[in-house]
């Protein structure tokens, strides 16, 4: 199986960490990664903010990057959401058959990291060691848009010398909402408020979510309040073996 | 919280949705009240939604009848105007407000009425029916429980089912002391529904002219529905001797079978009842002389067939309006319904309003926006509208209509500008990497410790409360190419 990394622009310039983690649980389970250069971006803020025409171009690339791969894995739940959901309707505005045709055959393929390694590959079990209380706040893409339900979870049960706190209301939005949380700061503020509110709530001192943008919101507001609690991104837990604890 | 503002259905400007939003989040008693509110209804829509084995059946079903009528509307709805016909009651077509308002007045005119009551129809409201007909010098009594408080407190709806539902008890105590005169009432919720009765009941016998909106109205029997917990409805459509009933096109369903559906999704979406308190069928007049002797049904069009026209938007008909997107909602919990500026607000009034209205207004083009995209609002409709996809299509629709009507101040808008940059340095890696470089030489004003406390411009409002990670030493791809080759 040919497995291709979509890193995402976001994580590749503001989250390299999350990447090299994903790398190391891949290659850990006996997978070959590759990494296609040519990747930028998938076009999500763009298409989202309603700068559609701009966003065809970078869906284009995306599909003739990522296509010959039998799998395309990214630690991003949103922007996996915007290739599986939102690509047919740019093919749509774009007009091209050929393009939604390529669109239909390569989103399958396309996986945000836990749903690829318990739905795909059937692993919970990644072998990871990870010492700390940790809650888990449900990004909504990857609730919501590609329903990867429990998967996240049972992969997070089975780290070692984990103690894992639920977290209260953990399905409601943090407010990010990509430009959302410029264009509406304040109602973004409020959701965020009460986010950060139930986190503490849990005493944990770790909250982690499959999608860095969701945790740099959410992780922006910690540390303002100079809160005690960092987040990280969830391949980062499982990448996380007793041998190092600093991945 | 007084608000009396024009409304996106009103002439005049509204304010755009982020404005609003700022002065509804912070009113600390609108926030108690509507948090406590959604929560409450959201919960127990969860139980009585979670019993029902086949319930994503029934939303499929629901989904299907909705899209198959509208595919036909046009043959839908001249055999309602054929059925409503036959049973003895007057139909009408209305292209716009205005046109709906006239045909009412001049019904009600024609009875010589100077009050006529009324059943809560938000149809009513985006006409702006009770004005017109004030100016008419018809006053129009809303007696609808929640309605009838917002009339007296001179303010407008805030939700779709619960109009007053940013008031608490003790202010609905307080506003009918005030109006109603009811000295020494307390703040029991039955002691203020009776309150309430007492002003009404005396309208209910004296009005000669009831006036509906329509939940559904069936083609194949002709049979207009009002369905509502408090049995007002079913004295307005009842006791005065002529019923008119307003209702968007958009509200036909093709047969009186499919009640079985809709019956079963809309109580448990809306109020979260297994089955509403009161349920109002009517087909024409009856020849019994039960009922009103006069039936007029209004349809009416204000920019309806144009959300048809749009094949991604019109599912945005689908709606019947159980308001289960607003209770869900996460901005709509903390801003409430007016920051909205429309009588449809939340989820579903962010979608419909721009449509209803066009696009190309500051107001209602801001609405499209006012959402996270958190898919909440897709997960409980009954009927299956994917609003958040409706959201961005809207969303690309406002950009390209100010990006080809706008001329040189939107090609020259600092948005646009950035995202045309953003989109080039996107269409080439090597463009990428300068760019991820250049960030990082170029934060240095404002990083600190790995962390940016105050950005600059319009991206100001990230670092108000929340600060931002600096861009790191080293990429993924840079790491990439020195650790595991070019690839």
């Amino acid at each position: 199986m040919r497995v291709a990394l979509f890193i995402t622009c976001f994580n590749d310039t503001l989250f390299p960490e999350t990447g090299r983690a994903t790398v190391r649980i891949l290659e850990r389970l006996g997978h070959e990664v590759e990494f296609p250069l040519e990747q930028t971006c998938c076009g999500q803020m763009h298409f989202n903010t309603g700068y559609q025409r701009e966003a065809i171009p970078l869906v284009r690339r995306f599909v003739e990057i990522f296509s010959p791969y039998d799998a395309v894995v990214a630690p991003s739940g949103s922007c996996v959401g915007m290739v599986r959901e939102l690509y047919p309707l740019a093919a749509e505005l774009a007009g091209d058959a050929r393009l939604a045709a390529d669109i239909e055959a390569l989103a399958p393929k396309v996986f945000e990291l836990s749903e690829f390694l318990v739905k795909k590959l059937g692993v919970t079990d990644v072998g990871a060691y990870y010492p700390h209380r940790v809650t888990y706040h449900a990004t909504c893409h990857s609730l919501r848009m590609l329903e990867v339900g429990e998967a996240p979870l049972e992969l997070l049960k089975n780290v070692r010398g984990i103690d894992l706190v639920e977290l209260p209301e953990a399905r409601e939005c943090c407010g990010f909402g990509g430009t959302f949380a410029v264009k509406n700061a304040d109602t973004s503020m409020a959701m965020l408020g009460d986010k950060i509110r139930h986190v503490l709530d849990t005493r944990a001192e770790i909250c982690t979510a499959g999608d860095n943008s969701c945790l740099l919101h959410i992780g922006g507001g910690l540390h303002r309040q100079r809160a005690g609690v960092e987040t990280v991104h969830l391949a980062q837990i499982l990448a996380t073996t007793e041998e190092d604890t600093n991945p | 919280m007084k608000v009396k503002t024009p409304d996106a259905f009103s002439k005049g400007k509204t304010p755009r949705f982020e404005e609003s939003a700022k002065t509804a989040l912070a009113d600390t008693q609108l926030r108690r009240n509507l948090g406590k509110a959604t929560k409450t209804i959201r919960e127990k829509r969860k139980v009585v939604v979670e019993e029902m084995p086949d319930w994503e059946a029934l939303r499929e079903a629901g989904r299907s009848l909705k899209e198959r009528t509208l595919r036909h509307l046009d043959e839908y709805l001249e055999q309602l105007e054929e059925s409503v016909t036959r049973a003895g009651g007057h139909v009408h077509w209305a292209r716009d407000a205005d046109e709906a308002n006239r045909i009412i007045t001049s019904i009600v005119k024609s009875h010589e009425a100077e009050e006529i009551v009324k059943v809560k129809s938000i149809a009513t409201d985006e006409t702006k029916l009770n004005e017109h007909l004030e100016r008419e010098g018809i006053h129009a009594f809303e007696t609808d429980l929640a309605e009838l408080i917002i009339q007296l407190a001179g303010e407008t709806s805030s939700h779709i089912l619960v109009p007053a539902i940013h008031k608490n008890r003790a202010e609905i105590r307080e506003l009918f002391v005030r109006e109603l005169g009811a000295e020494g009432l307390s703040d029991n919720p039955p002691d203020l529904a009776n309150a309430a009765r007492l002003y009404l009941r005396k309208k209910f016998l004296s009005a000669k002219v009831g006036v509906s909106g329509a939940n559904f109205a069936a083609a194949d029997t002709g049979t207009v529905c009002v369905v509502e917990s408090e049995g007002n409805g079913r004295m307005c459509t009842t006791l005065p001797p002529v019923l008119v009933t307003l209702m968007g096109i958009e509200k036909v369903i093709p047969s009186w079978r499919d009640f079985e559906v809709f019956m079963q999704l809309l109580p448990r979406s809306s109020t979260a009842e297994r089955m509403n308190p009161y349920t109002s069928f009517w087909t024409g007049v009856s020849e019994s002389g039960d009922g009103p002797r006069e039936f007029h049904l209004v349809l009416m069009d204000n920019g309806r067939t144009d959300v048809l026209a749009d094949e991604i938007g019109r599912q945005t008909l689908n709606c019947i309006r159980c308001s289960a997107c607003l209770n869900v909602c996460p901005v709509y919990e903390r801003v409430g319904g007016h920051a909205y500026n429309s009588v449809y607000p939340g989820p579903i009034g962010a979608i419909l309003t721009p449509q209803l209205v066009g696009i190309g207004k500051p107001g209602p083009d801001s609405l499209p926006y006012a959402s996270s995209l958190c898919g909440a609002c897709y997960e409980v409709c009954p009927v299956k509208i994917n609003i958040p996809q409706v959201l961005i299509h809207l969303r690309g629709k406002v950009v390209r209509k100010k990006q080809d009507t706008g001329g040189l101040k939107s090609k020259l808008d600092p948005e646009n500008v950035a995202m045309q940059a953003v989109a080039k340095v996107f269409s080439d890696p090597e463009r990428f990497e300068q760019a991820q470089k250049l960030a990082r030489i170029g934060q240095w004003p404002l990083a600190r410790n790995g962390s940016i406390h105050r950005l600059p411009g319009r991206l100001a409002g990230w670092t108000e409360t929340r600060d931002l990670r600096a861009v790191p030493e080293q990429s993924f791809r840079e790491w990439w190419k020195t650790n595991r080759g070019t690839n």
